[in-house]
């Protein structure tokens, strides 16, 4: 389906990997890097980054790969932190049911609102995903028991236990690393996804579902797959964010969290692999340079992005892969 | 009596919800786009009329001021920035007008502060009795008269002039209106002022209630969103009787069940659960609406 | 957003940060490092300003310095956040490497914020926020309360409404711990009916349900627990709803202090409050604290404000009476136990929980001869060497 011209194309993948390679490096790296300029405090801004990389890659596989403009995906990350936070003031520490507990609930809320929204489309699609990450939004404020609109707070963390040894995710080279690791398995599982069989279908359904449809796919099947999958995704990350911040809040669920994970997402580029992790990096260290540098670090944010959505339709991704030939086809 | 103070409580909250929600159903009707920074434009609305009323000492032209120059931000906002959104596709909508939010926000602060103090005019401080035994205050009275007066001027001039005409063919059928020779860049812009001029009446006269302060659009941004899919989008009428809907659901909701919650939870948790309830509510009044009739209560799009 | 990083005193930190890679002390003995986060926008930034106001009005006083050391005070603002709050103490604790934390207005932001403090061995002395939990088994020997117990000023209340005859009382406060705490104190000693207790968002402003509901209830009075900008509204809205006629108006400190007597005005005039200080205390360290905020803000100071002042007061005597050597942290919370400074409400000392035993008085409201309101203290404390009811359930000693 699509052909390469053949010189062009291997100078750019050989220099594709070492880039890749030398970030791969600079990320293991790094909180030793750190440490050596006495920059330590900023570990928990890199682990914060590698966080919301995770859900804005998550929120890339509904929104760029399948179309679905989800304005409630900020929910699922706030599922995932608040399960994590309840079952951890309910005394159960142990982190694979962390995990299988977030996975579980996730799952499960983004298979009921995928099954109800998916029936709609364009934007009573939006409208609807909406409506349900408000709802959560307000429940989550209303459970006096676990904080209500005050918050919960946690002073225990995940444990995850191997053989004799034990890794609390309390440390936060601990933290680091396993999100690192959930970071990295994501980009691999999405960039084989992308140009597999079913991949390649729901892009095809993406552009135009209707002819899909007269094709004989599946598709309100194919993008409820897709959506659980990423409100799945969605979840960890919520869970490893409140192992990283101690504290959830409803805030985790509102709706301009879900809109600041789209524009994590458009700014690094829909539909690629990398989209949601430069997406995410990219903001959050603009908006850290920026409240270092100036007393209003939003009005120049807003600024930057206006231009990227006027000027650089493709995102930071796009910027990066319009440097050389793209591929032809 | 109390359900009859609530009442009118909800019918203010709903008026005020209506002027948010008419700018936004036409926008979004007419124009096809996605507008998140409607809230801002309620924000600009309300630190306006309360930078003048400071400044002038006149309540009246303090909001007569804040919706001219409202008006007038508005159309400068359609012109330099949002034309250039109409067509593209609606995530880059979103992604833009969620810039515009931002700088707006800040934007704001900067030239006037987090927040400024408005206080009701001194001559509707106090109560007015409507019914021996109820009570209702001046203010709020004005509001819902200032609310249902600008319903009964919209429908006059959606329905009545010439423009209104082309709004609502606009709003129904957008290639045939061009077709049929309208200029309507013009009119969109217009449109979007006058969108713009009534955030403003809600913000300058919702000041004095709740507090004008940077960010005090985006919760009600929302619930505007809200009502025009219940009503249906680019249907004037639909956005009145959608934001009354929802203003008497959120209100009697958070009153009436608190009284019944309280009978079986303890109070902190009653005054929780009560205001959560009436909210998700209303959310999922919308979703019943979006179920049964997806087009909303009163659809204007034709074909 | 996921992150709202307000302006910081970053150039300075930049440069701490850059010498923290040098092998340094937690603490440097030459000077002694103060991170202050407080609520500074918003409709209740007038309690946090004031509490900065006042806490630095005393760092200005002593030449710039706590204790005999040069004070540096990291100020910055949580936007009423939590979230904010919290990596605002995490930037102070971790980067900056301060040796007290302080600041905080509201009990719900203390709570997300103060883990990042205590669980890395910073003292946090706290001049407002004062929760119930913290007093009794969830007691810390890192956290002193300069302020008063959350229940204070409402068990005074209570108390004072007794001495007034009044039988039913309808009952308003926002919807989290020092809410819920209030009016615990109101009912703790208040011997009438509660006819209703009615919890609000915290940060609500438009109080017309809640108002109609307390027409319908038809109480002898309504005793609120609304700081800030909720206050000002309320009552604003009270007024507004013809219910100041019939019913009485009772309040603690919080609802009404400067704060909110200048912006609602002539209908303030008469209201009875509790509070634990009244600007015209007579002693000589409130004349002084009075007379020099007069003078360099241009205003009556509230109590947030004397909470301010005497929160730094706290420090500087912990940091005289222990020459100034912040790195051993024993002696320095042996001084601050031992709270030798002279306090603008009068005598001064702690409980065994840290958190202040002094007494209560009440205040109304009247005129400041200048055309202005002010508040006025009855000489006979309602509640005199008052501690509170939690500390039987901390196990310090």
């Amino acid at each position: 389906m699509t052909a390469e011209r053949p010189g062009a194309a291997t100078n750019g993948r050989a220099g594709t990997l070492v880039a890749l390679a030398a970030l791969i490096a600079a990320a293991i790296a790094l909180p030793w890097l750190l440490r050596a300029f006495g920059l330590d405090f900023y570990l928990s801004l890199a682990s914060r980054i590698v966080v919301y990389a995770i859900a804005a890659t998550s929120l890339n596989l509904v929104l760029g790969y399948a179309g679905l403009v989800s304005f409630g995906h900020a929910a699922f990350f706030g599922l995932g932190a608040y399960v994590t936070a309840i079952l951890i003031t309910e005394g159960v520490q142990s982190g694979p049911l962390h995990l299988a507990a977030t996975v579980a609930v996730a799952a499960l809320v983004a298979f009921v609102i995928g099954a109800i929204s998916l029936r709609t489309r364009g934007v009573y699609f939006i409208m609807i995903t909406l409506a349900f990450a408000q709802m959560l939004f307000y429940l989550a404020n209303s459970v006096k028991g676990y904080g209500g609109d005050e918050g919960l707070s946690i002073r225990a963390r995940s444990l995850f236990a191997f053989g004799g040894q034990a890794l609390d995710l309390k440390n936060p080279l601990a933290l680091y690393y396993v999100a690192l690791a959930v970071l990295a398995l994501a980009l691999v599982a999405l960039a084989r996804f992308a140009p597999s069989p079913f991949g390649r279908a729901v892009l095809a359904l993406r552009d135009d579902d209707v002819r899909a449809e007269a094709l004989g796919f599946a598709t309100y099947r194919a993008k409820l797959v897709v959506f659980v999958v990423a409100g799945a995704l969605g979840g960890i990350a919520g869970a490893l964010s409140v192992n990283l911040q101690g504290y959830v809040s409803p805030n985790a669920l509102h709706w301009t969290q879900s809109g600041t994970l789209m524009v994590m997402v458009i700014l690094g580029g829909v539909a690629t692999v990398w989209g949601g992790a430069v997406g995410a990096a990219a903001l959050l260290l603009l908006q850290e340079v920026l409240s270092a540098t100036t007393e209003h670090p939003e009005f120049w944010t807003g600024w930057v992005l206006l231009a990227i959505v006027l000027f650089a339709r493709q995102g930071l991704v796009g910027l990066w892969t319009a440097r050389r030939p793209p591929p032809l086809g | 009596m109390l359900i009859l103070e609530q009442a009118l409580n909800g019918l203010q909250f709903g008026l005020m919800l209506f002027l948010l929600a008419a700018g936004l159903t036409l926008v979004f009707g007419v124009m096809d786009m996605i507008n998140l920074a409607h809230g801002s434009l309620y924000m600009v609305g309300a630190f306006v009329a309360a930078w003048l009323v400071a400044l002038t000492g006149s309540f009246a032209i303090g909001v007569v001021g804040a919706v001219a120059l409202t008006f007038v931000f508005g159309m400068a906002l359609e012109i330099g920035v949002l034309r250039t959104l109409y067509a593209r596709d609606h995530l880059s909508q979103v992604l833009a007008t969620f810039a515009l939010i931002l700088i707006l926000n800040d934007g704001t602060k900067m030239i006037f502060g987090n927040d400024l103090p408005l206080s009701a005019p001194a001559a509707l401080a106090g109560p007015v009795e409507l019914l021996p035994g109820l009570q209702y205050p001046a203010y709020r009275l004005l509001i819902l008269a200032v609310g249902l007066a600008l319903a009964a001027l919209l429908w006059l001039l959606v329905q009545k002039t010439r423009m209104g005409a082309l709004v609502r063919a606009g709003a129904s059928n957008r290639t045939m209106a061009t077709a049929m020779g309208t200029d309507i860049g013009r009119l969109f812009t217009v449109v979007f002022g006058i969108g713009a001029a009534l955030c403003a009446v809600a913000g300058a006269l919702l000041g004095p209630l709740l507090a004008v302060q940077v960010g005090m659009g985006e919760n009600i941004l929302i619930l505007a969103f809200v009502v025009i899919v219940i009503g249906g989008i680019g249907s004037i009428r639909g956005a009145l009787v959608g934001a009354i809907l929802v203003g008497a659901v959120d209100t009697l909701g958070r009153t009436l069940l608190q009284h019944v919650l309280r009978e079986f939870l303890p109070p902190q948790w009653a005054s929780a659960a009560g205001p959560a309830i009436a909210s998700i509510a209303v959310y999922v009044f919308m979703a019943i609406v979006l179920a049964i009739r997806p087009q909303g209560l009163f659809p204007a799009r034709g074909g | 957003m996921p992150t709202r990083l307000p302006r910081h005193v970053v150039p300075a930190a930049i440069v701490a940060a850059a010498l923290a890679s040098v092998a340094l002390p937690a603490s440097a003995a030459d000077k002694v490092k103060i991170g202050f986060v407080s609520t500074l926008s918003g409709p209740s930034s007038a309690l946090g300003i004031d509490i900065r106001d006042g806490f630095l009005l005393a760092v200005k006083l002593n030449g710039g310095k706590l204790g005999g050391l040069p004070a540096e005070v990291l100020v910055s603002d949580d936007q009423f956040k939590p979230d904010v709050a919290k990596q605002l103490f995490e930037k102070n604790v971790k980067r900056d490497k301060v040796d007290f934390m302080t600041g905080v207005v509201f009990s719900n932001i203390m709570f997300a914020a103060l883990p990042e403090a205590i669980d890395n061995k910073v003292i946090y002395i706290s001049p407002n926020a004062a929760p119930s939990s913290i007093a009794g088994k969830d007691c810390n020997p890192l956290f002193f309360a300069v302020s008063w117990p959350n229940d204070a000023y409402h068990e005074a209340a209570g108390q004072f409404a007794n001495t007034r005859d009044l039988k039913s009382v309808y009952l308003v406060a926002p919807n989290y711990q020092a809410g819920k705490d209030s009016l615990a104190g109101f009912k703790r000693t208040f011997k009438g009916q509660i006819v209703g207790e009615n919890y609000t968002k915290l940060g609500q402003l438009d109080y017309a349900a809640e108002l109609a509901e307390i027409r319908a209830a038809k109480p002898q009075a309504v005793y609120i627990f609304l700081p800030g900008g909720m206050g000002i509204n309320f009552i604003k809205q009270y007024v507004g709803a013809g219910l100041g006629k019939d019913t009485t108006l009772l309040l603690p400190g919080f609802s009404a202090d400067q704060d909110v007597i200048n912006p609602v005005g002539a209908a303030m005039a008469g209201l009875f409050n509790t509070a634990h200080w009244s600007p015209d205390f007579s002693n000589a360290a409130n004349q002084k604290f009075v007379a020099e905020f007069e003078k360099e803000y241009k205003r009556v100071p509230t109590l947030y404000a004397s909470q301010g002042y005497d929160a730094a007061q706290l420090i500087a005597a912990a940091v005289r009476d222990t020459k100034g050597k912040l790195e051993d942290q024993a002696a320095v919370l042996k001084a601050l136990r031992a709270a030798r400074f002279d306090s603008v409400r009068g005598p001064f000392k702690f409980n065994t929980n840290q958190y202040p035993i002094q007494n209560y008085y009440v205040r109304t409201i009247g005129n400041d001869g200048k055309g202005g309101l002010v508040n006025k203290s009855f000489n006979e404390p309602i509640l005199k060497n008052h501690g509170d009811a939690y500390v039987q359930s901390c196990p310090m000693k």
